[in-house]
């Protein structure tokens, strides 16, 4: 009995590992080619130990490795996405957070239509805002803009961080908001100084989500932008896939993809938890 | 003027969020939606042309392949995906000492991108570069894994691909739902002699249904919106055997700048859409009014 117990336990972890193992192989494996050379690279397979510290393709993914005739490495491109990253996530976040509060917590006309709008916005596919996004951006004169993937994200990201909030704000109790009420506090106030000091941690999670699906985002940034406006998911495409007359440079281009999925990457790392509370909060609701 | 500006200002701070959230998403889908019943090509035309974009979206051949690929890999990766990711929440349900960086491990592929994922399978799955050359290298000079070059076989790299992103988020939502299943329950069919086959079949098991359930619809819109991944790893290739709905969408729209048919095709994508969520909706509603009549 107790060695079928045992003989179970090592299973178990067998697969957990094994599982693991499989789940690590892809990162494992362009973190080490980002320290091979292309001669070993095209001796072997893109699976391999590094026999040295080839450094020198960070070097050249970051600074001047070509993409699309532009030799300048992926620098200028995760400017880009950083230009766009920081002021789409912010500004949607704080407006989710708005008329998250309003609709928890802020009984008004309309509120249930408001919500169910956000819920439907939440699975609306991208293809569907295309050509609107498209002709909206011809009006306004933003096409191949920085500025275009800032509107767009902040608007579509309305709706993941309303219901982010939302689904936070109404475990507040009804009762403080009403008790606020009472003694004259109005809808700033009942904001500020009881909604807000309770939402570090779901700011956080909506935070990093949107950080998340904004960087990673690809539709949007190669529909709208084109050349030097390109955000680094965009332009990582042309890294990823060479053309067929090119020398492939796998080595140089792991370092790049890495270099890519690092933000992301450090985010969910560093803020693991509040990462986790998002996805089966966001998900299960 | 200032207690008009205090009676009016919270009605903009409240409405103009939600005003823009409502015209994009039902003002959009209204004008997608339109577009698709107009002649309209390479410029937007707003005259009625009836379903003629429709019939031409459905008579091409390769909205007729998406949609079969579609089939075929919800089926693959929803299905391995969800009972993998079952397994694993079990497993490590089981007291495990590493639990924290298995779950780590198991989730950092939703972190990534799919433009990023998609490029380092298609190098792994490339016959001449990735598995087929290093189990060769390995000795075995016979090793044949070329999928992903082989119109029969590419689409299931990518089923194998979504599976990688998709088994840690299916994992960590039954692990969730396992962790809420009242530990008396336990306690209680271990008095009764239940071994751990019995209680996980017949109390966990049913107990998962509504988790099950929630995976399942999330997983299966993924699938419908698939589009970054397979644009990574083959583009739709070899010929047109990879390609799915979202990126016979974009062909449309972009490549062959036919707005009509672009948007026939968006307005498909979401009928398929709406064939899983409204089914679901109706079943949460269901539940939700089951649940308030037992107190």
């Amino acid at each position: 009995m107790a060695s079928t117990l045992r003989a179970s336990r090592w299973l178990i972890y067998a697969v957990l590992i094994g599982t693991a193992l499989f789940m690590l192989m892809p990162l494992l494996v362009v973190v080490l080619n980002s320290f091979r050379t292309a001669v070993e690279i095209g001796r072997s397979s893109v699976i391999g130990w590094p026999t040295g510290f080839a450094w020198e393709n960070y070097i050249s993914a970051w600074g001047h490795y070509c993409i699309a005739q532009r030799c300048e490495g992926i620098k200028p491109y995760m400017w880009n996405s950083f230009a766009l990253v920081i002021p789409a996530t912010i500004i949607s976040t704080l407006l989710g957070a708005i008329a998250g509060y309003s609709i928890s917590l802020w009984r008004f006309r309309g509120d249930t239509t408001m919500y169910a709008i956000v819920v439907m916005g939440v699975f609306l596919p991208e293809q569907m805002k295309l050509i609107p996004w498209a002709l909206v951006l011809r009006e306004l004169g933003l096409n191949d803009t920085i500025t275009a993937l800032v509107l767009i994200h902040t608007v579509q990201g309305i709706s993941f961080t309303t219901l982010f909030c939302r689904n936070y704000y109404v475990g507040i109790p009804q009762d403080l908001i009403k008790a606020a009420k009472v003694d004259g506090a109005g809808y700033f106030r009942i904001f500020w100084r009881i909604v807000m000091p309770l939402s570090p941690p779901i700011l956080i999670v909506t935070v990093i989500w949107q950080f998340t699906g904004i960087w990673n985002d690809f539709l949007m940034g190669v529909t709208f932008t084109a050349g030097s406006q390109q955000p680094v998911t965009a332009a990582l495409i042309a890294i990823a896939t060479t053309a067929p007359t090119d020398v492939p440079q796998y080595g140089v281009q792991s370092a790049a993809v890495l270099l890519a999925a690092l933000p992301t990457l450090l985010v969910y790392f560093l803020g693991g938890r509040y990462f986790l509370r998002g996805l089966t909060a966001g998900a299960v609701k | 003027m200032r207690a008009r500006l205090g009676r009016y200002l919270p009605l903009v701070i409240i409405w103009l969020p939600l005003l823009i959230n409502a015209a994009h998403v039902v003002g959009f889908t209204a004008w997608t939606t339109w577009l698709s019943f107009t002649p309209s090509d390479l410029l937007p035309e707003y005259s009625w042309a009836g379903v003629r974009s429709y019939r031409a979206v459905l008579r091409t051949p390769s909205t007729e392949i998406a949609y079969i690929n579609l089939l075929l890999y919800s089926v693959g990766f929803v299905g391995v995906s969800t009972v993998a990711g079952f397994v694993l929440a079990v497993l490590i349900d089981q007291r495990i000492r590493i639990e924290n960086l298995l779950r780590t491990i198991y989730l950092y592929p939703l972190a990534v991108s799919f433009v990023v994922t998609g490029a380092v399978w298609s190098w792994l799955f490339n016959p001449g570069l990735g598995i087929e050359k290093f189990v060769r290298g390995l000795g075995w000079s016979s090793f044949h894994f070329d999928w992903i070059a082989n119109r029969d076989y590419a689409l299931w790299t990518i089923v194998i691909a979504a599976i990688w992103r998709g088994v840690g988020f299916a994992m960590a939502l039954f692990l969730a739902g396992l962790r809420s299943i009242d530990p008396d329950l336990h306690k209680a069919a271990q008095i009764d002699g239940a071994g751990p086959w019995r209680y996980y079949l017949r109390i966990v098991l049913p107990g998962m249904a509504p988790v099950a359930i929630s995976v399942l619809v999330i997983q299966l819109q993924y699938a419908i919106k698939t589009f970054d991944l397979v644009r990574a790893m083959t583009g739709g290739g070899p010929g047109i055997s990879t390609t799915l709905p979202a990126l016979v969408v974009y062909d449309f729209m972009f490549q062959r700048a036919q707005l009509g048919r672009g948007t026939a095709s968006a307005v498909l994508l979401l009928l398929s859409l709406l064939v899983v969520l409204v089914p679901y909706y109706a079943y949460a509603h269901w539940r939700a009014r089951k649940d308030k009549a037992h107190g």
